[in-house]
């Protein structure tokens, strides 16, 4: 085991990936000297050359469809898009062909792209580079979403992602970049959980709180804090967004009978509301009261000096934790 | 490197046609041009009769796509009747070991890399997304997002150099395509990295009703130098000239000098697809005048004019398209639909337990109705 920063574990993934695998190559805007502006792949064109991590002109639908064309050719492109709020322009490429060529060839073209996402917010970034778009990406038939909230899980699910025979959305939340983990560099991917397995971040009994990414570490303080107050919550780190992994989820809510999901994107049509639907189908009579949504509002991503005010903080989903206790809500009161 | 015919900006491109580079008159007379004569010069009267048969099945395959249409065989049909040349005169230069990208609209350039009657009518009737093993025939399936396989192209090129071969990609899109950010994407990324592919912009003068006009004020060919990609402009009706550009471009990609570019210069005949009618946005004039030009009477006069188009020949042309017809139709009518299931097959390469929980659902469901029926 050795102590790494998300950023060194994503940027080791890549090399021992890379190494195994030439028909790996990296792609992206100032992924080559610079080794791109969060150094994700800082190191790797010494190592690999520069067929091999691209520098690619500024075209975030160029990238995407460049990916594609080298993928009907037999390479497994990762793409690293800059920024969350840069990925529109290739959105068109995403959904209409990297998820739809499987499909659209019976089969016979396979699409083992790897999107690699900087994503959310939490950094104090300018507009456009704080967005959460994973929605967009989970609706898309096709494409598999995972994000990663540890280390551990970034170094792993990268190498998974990038094995997979399938278009893998990868987002890696910004503000975790630099936290530290103990990784495990010789893991035996074929013994690792698999990709669209979630992971119980910390076992309970009263409360289930489904989240992901950087909110996986706001949920545990929040836990910790509750269990100051005698609250025992599950928290689940879902690590695939999908297939979303119902087996455990379901486990938990059937066991605590109460479901709290956070998460900093917007609620209208979120991941929330997918997850609370599933859940409802799925345990509707294990639910001792209505499950409640704590997420980011409504609204474009605020100016950076604003952003707390946005992404949903440990008060924020304690509240949803009382809600769904029946507990005098100390903060709203008010049921949304 | 540039080989554009001519950059001079026109106002109005349809009275721009005729600055094309040809080597035969809409006469069939064989005419002169310096930059083609020599890429054509080894092309003997057998190997012009075989581009000319393949134009004759081509049209034949269209015509016979169109009557599906109309009797509700086919759900849908975009003819290439007019466009042969450009398609038959670009896709028979490429080996076998080439790569293609093609439009919804190049039924021609599938043909020519093989496809039996199945493969050009499976996806137009409805029972799949494509028509033919993209692998099989190297070239990929076909493409209804506007201009997005010129970007797939471009890559699939980089994967080229990076194996360390000598084999080209060719794409097709049409002059609408060019105002499509991916089109120019692609001739960004093709430049910067001197990709070996061949750009084909096949000029049929509309997209859907919109004249080229809407998209260009200056020929589309005059574009592609300032990408830094030498282009050419030349009559998308002639086979000789469109044989010799584009034989002039893969020599040029496959030689290690970057991309190459050929606007050809054509006109569709019929609607965009069996949906629209041309009528509401077309003059019958400008459609006799390019009937005038048609590209199949144009090789035949040529090839009669230097004695190597006799009756014999003619009939036999006439008896291979009578064939190749009555093949289309019965197998179209003999295509049956898959299982229901079927519909979630191939989403994913891997398991995916969401898609499964579904596909387990549904086939429960479709059971009830088998026990149903059996009560």
């Amino acid at each position: 085991m050795t102590e790494l920063t998300m950023a060194k574990a994503l940027n080791e993934g890549l090399r021992r990936a890379m190494r195994d695998d030439d028909k790996v190559l990296v792609m992206g805007e100032d992924i080559g000297k610079l080794g791109g502006v969060f150094r994700i792949t800082d190191g790797l064109q010494a190592e690999f050359g520069a067929q091999r991590i691209v520098d690619t002109p500024l075209a975030e639908s160029g990238i995407m469809g460049t990916a594609v064309g080298l993928a009907y050719r037999g390479y497994r492109p990762v793409v690293e898009i800059q920024f969350d709020g840069f990925v529109y322009p290739a959105f068109d490429q995403i959904v209409s062909n990297v998820a739809k060529l499987h499909y659209r060839s019976q089969g016979a073209v396979k699409m083992p792209i790897t999107i690699r996402i900087p994503w959310a917010g939490g950094v104090g970034a300018a507009e456009h580079h704080s967005e959460s778009p994973e929605a967009y990406f989970v609706h898309t038939s096709g494409l598999r979403v995972v994000a990663v909230s540890n280390p551990q899980d970034a170094y792993v699910v990268l190498r998974q992602a990038i094995a997979c025979d399938d278009p893998v959305v990868f987002f890696e939340p910004k503000r975790l970049y630099h936290g530290k983990g103990e990784v495990d560099l010789d893991v035996d991917l074929a013994d690792a959980a698999p990709m669209g397995l979630a992971r119980i971040a910390r076992a309970g009994s009263d409360v289930t709180l489904l989240t992901y990414g950087a909110q996986v570490s706001t949920a545990m303080d929040a836990a910790t804090v509750a269990e100051d107050e005698g609250i025992d919550i599950e928290v689940i780190d879902l690590r695939s967004l999908s297939p979303v992994d119902y087996k455990t989820v379901t486990a938990s809510v059937r066991k605590t009978g109460r479901v709290v999901v956070t998460h900093e994107a917007a609620r209208e049509a979120g991941l929330g509301a997918e997850l609370i639907a599933s859940v409802t189908e799925r345990c509707f009579y294990h639910l001792e009261t209505p499950p409640v949504r704590v997420t980011g509002w409504d609204i474009p991503y605020p100016p950076a000096k604003l952003e707390k005010n946005h992404v949903p903080d440990l008060d924020r989903i304690l509240d949803g934790v009382d809600r769904v206790l029946d507990r005098p809500n100390s903060l709203t009161g008010v049921e949304l | 490197m540039t080989m554009v015919h001519t950059l001079t900006p026109t106002a109005d491109l349809k009275t721009d046609v005729d600055d094309v580079a040809r080597l035969l008159t809409a006469d069939g007379e064989r005419i002169h041009d310096s930059d083609l004569d020599g890429w054509v010069a080894d092309l003997d009267a057998a190997q012009l009769r075989a581009l000319y048969r393949d134009m004759v099945l081509l049209r034949r395959i269209d015509s016979e796509g169109m009557a599906l249409q109309r009797q509700g065989q086919l759900g849908l049909w975009a003819p290439s009747n007019g466009q042969e040349a450009t398609q038959i005169g670009t896709a028979r230069v490429l080996r076998t070991d080439d790569f293609a990208f093609p439009s919804y609209r190049e039924t021609g350039v599938v043909y020519a890399r093989g496809a039996k009657p199945e493969g050009f009518l499976r996806a137009w009737r409805g029972e799949a997304h494509s028509s033919y093993d993209p692998h099989e025939l190297g070239t990929a399936v076909q493409q209804i997002i506007i201009g997005a396989q010129a970007l797939h192209a471009v890559g699939y090129a980089m994967g080229i150099q990076r194996d360390g071969a000598d084999q080209v990609v060719a794409t097709w899109f049409g002059d609408g395509a060019t105002s499509q950010g991916d089109v120019n994407e692609a001739m960004v990324f093709a430049a910067s990295y001197q990709a070996p592919v061949v750009f084909v912009c096949t000029n049929n003068q509309y997209a859907i009703s919109e004249p080229v006009g809407v998209q260009a004020k200056a020929p589309i060919a005059g574009r592609a130098p300032g990408f830094g990609i030498p282009s050419m402009r030349v009559d998308g009706n002639d086979i000789l000239a469109v044989t010799a550009a584009m034989r002039w471009a893969t020599e040029h990609a496959r030689t290690g000098k970057g991309p190459a570019f050929i606007e050809a210069v054509t006109y569709r005949m019929g609607p965009h697809t069996t949906s629209d009618d041309p009528t509401r946005y077309r003059d019958k004039d400008e459609l006799e005048r390019w009937r005038e030009r048609d590209p199949l009477t144009r090789v035949e006069a040529y090839l009669r004019s230097i004695g190597e188009f006799d009756d014999a020949f003619a009939a036999q042309v006439q008896q291979d398209a009578d064939e190749l017809g009555a093949a289309v139709r019965p197998t179209c009518l003999a295509m049956t639909s898959a299982p229901a299931l079927s519909i979630l097959d191939n989403v994913y390469a891997e398991p995916h337990t969401g898609l499964d929980e579904e596909k387990t659902w549904f086939a429960a469901y479709l059971d009830g109705f088998a026990e149903e029926a059996q009560r």
